[in-house]
């Protein structure tokens, strides 16, 4: 944790000082009859971001703020594989969006989810990696007339036959 | 007598048939939220937000205002039975309703959890329906030095009351109030902050994206990695007979309690940006502190879960008192149903009550409906709900992430957001390992867009002199106690410095 502390104060450090030399773009100051200019409230946010980034250096320095006094590590072995296999999973999740639609890519994950990381039967997982996205795709696309991205052209033929179902 | 013709007409509109199924989804919903550990009503609100663009405005409120109406109420029962809080909002109930049911009397803590929420609810209904028009009608003078007060008084109450690390509460809000400057400066029309030329960020960041990225995903990664699969439940046996008596006994003990809770949780509430989670907190104390005798608090006394309970629900009725007459969200769930006012079209603020009556009404309509339903619902579906308890969180998980990827994309339909939302999330899950309080940016995000414009208007027409915060007469009594609440942990920490100096000395 400690380790992680500092490096964390100091990526929110550049992040601030990015955010400040940004902000430039724009007037930071007070602008005669116009008033304060449009970077000045980010400008500003920022550097007060950066002085808190400076103070949480502090208090890791004198040890007192809990985790810089925490000996655990910041991920042990079950964290890091539960970063790995669940946020690894959401990334495919959202990856596939793109290449076999929202809905094709639901099923993806849910089965990923239900079958692999829950351990789930095979009967429970199909049941729920199937209803769901009819779920979803009924209520986005019949009811909200809200329609979620289709993926590559692929997928056309399918889509056209349930919107024929739909419309 | 006015006010009483108005709020039967908005009882009326929340008795619509439309209305009525969903305020019983909604606080049935809310329940479930609020008992499940890792989701409270902010991650109900947050995730679901997306889907009530099904329904009309005023509809889709009074269904979001059920769930965080139900969540308060469905908190206890993981509290309870569990033993670790549902919500945040439920910590307080740990504290006597855990050993209670250890003792083989969680039927007495559920019931006296479900009565005293019942009441504070009813008392905080009656409060505001009181003070909200009151309230309106004053804030309708005010002007952009006073709106911006306002808003320092919400990230001073963060600062002060928030108990999280002082820095790192302070660079949340910060970071949260760029993040809404992000997109178009407002005044000039020049874009702004649009990062590596990235035309995904010219529409600027959605409070959506935000809220959705660190309640969706960011806590529920969180949750998994903390929980490691580790929940055991206790029994519950409940029966009709049992629930008379029960209430009976819950009463007697605890009505104490459940008054203490239902006043001070409503003022608790009220503050900007405090909610429902120090209120319950505080009304323990406070009940424990008044109590004949206060040693039996902590060991399984119906007072210590009448108080917190009654706090809870008080003050999330009392959060939306300066959500609907300001346009100042009292708590971090109101900052988002606020943030869905702005999209469904509708300016919060005092004026709200007379240009839009039948909403504003029949939500307030709406808030009694509610608190009989969820009382009903709740008494009635107990053993059901910890039943439900026992779901293994790896179905509920991958719903959960499903809901987010879909309600990140609805909300601006754009794949650009659905990633920002996943770095969010990322982002979250580390900030929140170490100890960053996240909800002050999400109501930062919320509050941005009214923040920056008001103070640049302010600081306009005083030619750039800072003072006018000061000089108004409604401004400057609320810009000193924001700055009293900034304060307050540096004066803590220096009367304790000087305390250790002088025990050392004796």
């Amino acid at each position: 944790m400690r380790l992680a502390e500092i490096v964390t104060a100091g990526v929110l450090a550049l992040l601030s000082i990015y955010l400040m030399w940004k902000s430039t773009e724009l007037n930071v100051g007070y602008i005669p009859d116009e008033g304060p200019g449009g970077g000045f409230w980010p400008f500003w946010l920022s550097g007060i971001m950066l002085i808190c980034t400076g103070l949480i250096a502090f208090n890791w320095f004198r040890r007192t703020s809990p985790p810089s006094q925490s000996t655990d590590v910041l991920l042990d072995g079950y964290g890091k594989r539960t970063l790995v296999l669940v946020g690894g999973g959401l990334l495919g999740f959202i990856a596939l969006i793109n290449i076999i639609s929202m809905y094709g890519a639901m099923v993806v994950f849910l089965i990923y989810y239900l079958r692999f990381l829950g351990r789930h039967s095979w009967t429970l997982t199909a049941i729920l990696s199937i209803s769901i996205p009819v779920v979803f795709f009924i209520f986005f696309e019949a009811l909200m007339r809200i329609t979620l991205p289709k993926g590559m052209k692929f997928t056309e033929p399918f889509y056209n036959f349930l919107n024929t179902i739909i419309y | 007598m006015e006010i009483l013709g108005l709020l039967t007409d908005g009882v009326l509109v929340s008795l619509m048939p439309i209305n009525i199924i969903l305020i019983l989804i909604g606080v049935t919903l809310g329940l479930f939220i609020g008992a499940m550990p890792g989701l409270g009503s902010v991650n109900g609100v947050a995730i679901l937000l997306p889907i009530t663009f099904l329904v009309p405005p005023g509809s889709a409120i009074i269904f979001l205002a059920a769930i965080y109406y139900g969540a308060m109420y469905g908190g206890a029962i993981s509290s309870i039975t569990l033993g670790i809080p549902g919500a945040s909002t439920a910590v307080a109930t740990t504290f006597d309703g855990r050993p209670l049911a250890l003792s083989g009397r969680a039927s007495l803590a559920l019931v006296t959890a479900a009565i005293a929420s019942f009441i504070g609810g009813t008392v905080s209904n009656v409060l505001f329906t009181i003070f909200a028009p009151l309230l309106a009608t004053v804030a309708l003078a005010f002007g952009p030095p006073e709106i911006f007060a306002l808003m320092l008084l919400a990230f001073a109450t963060f600062v002060g009351l928030g108990g999280d690390d002082i820095p790192k509460t302070i660079l949340s809000i910060c970071l949260g109030l760029v993040f809404a400057a992000v997109g178009f400066d407002e005044i000039s029309g020049a874009p702004r902050l649009v990062f590596f030329d990235i035309t995904g960020f010219l529409h600027g960041i959605n409070f959506l994206v935000l809220a959705i990225g660190v309640y969706g995903i960011g806590e529920m990664i969180w949750t998994i990695e903390s929980t490691r699969g580790e929940i055991t439940t206790t029994e519950a046996r409940m029966s009709l007979k049992g629930i008379i008596t029960d209430s009976k006994e819950g009463m007697r003990r605890g009505w104490k309690g459940t008054a203490i809770g239902s006043f001070l949780g409503f003022f608790v509430g009220i503050l900007p940006a405090a909610g429902a989670t120090p209120g319950s907190l505080m009304s323990y104390g406070v009940a424990k502190l008044m109590a004949k005798n206060p040693k039996e608090f902590g060991k399984g006394h119906p007072g210590g879960v009448a108080a917190p309970e009654a706090a809870n629900n008080s003050a999330s009725t009392g959060a939306m008192l300066p959500m609907l007459t300001l346009g100042i969200p009292g708590s971090p769930t109101t900052a988002i149903l606020l943030g869905g006012m702005v999209i469904w079209g509708l300016t919060p603020g005092p004026r709200l009550f007379t240009d839009q009556p039948e909403f504003v009404w029949g939500l307030i309509g709406s808030f009694y409906i509610s608190n009989i339903f969820a009382l009903i619902v709740n008494l009635a579906f107990i053993p059901l709900f910890i039943w439900m308890l026992r779901m293994p969180f790896t179905v509920l998980a991958p719903l959960i992430f499903v809901l987010s990827v879909v309600g990140g994309y609805a909300a601006t339909q754009d794949m650009h957001d659905v990633w920002l939302m996943l770095g969010f999330g990322f982002g979250a899950f580390f900030l929140r390992k170490l100890d960053y309080p996240l909800a002050p940016a999400v109501l930062a995000i919320v509050l941005g867009p009214i923040a920056e414009p008001t103070l640049r208007q302010s600081l306009l027409l005083s030619s750039g002199d800072a003072t006018i915060f000061f000089t108004r007469p409604i401004a400057g009594p609320i810009t000193i106690i924001a700055i009293i609440l900034i304060l307050l942990p540096l004066f803590k920490l220096i009367a304790g410095k000087m305390r250790r100096a002088g025990t050392t000395q004796a």
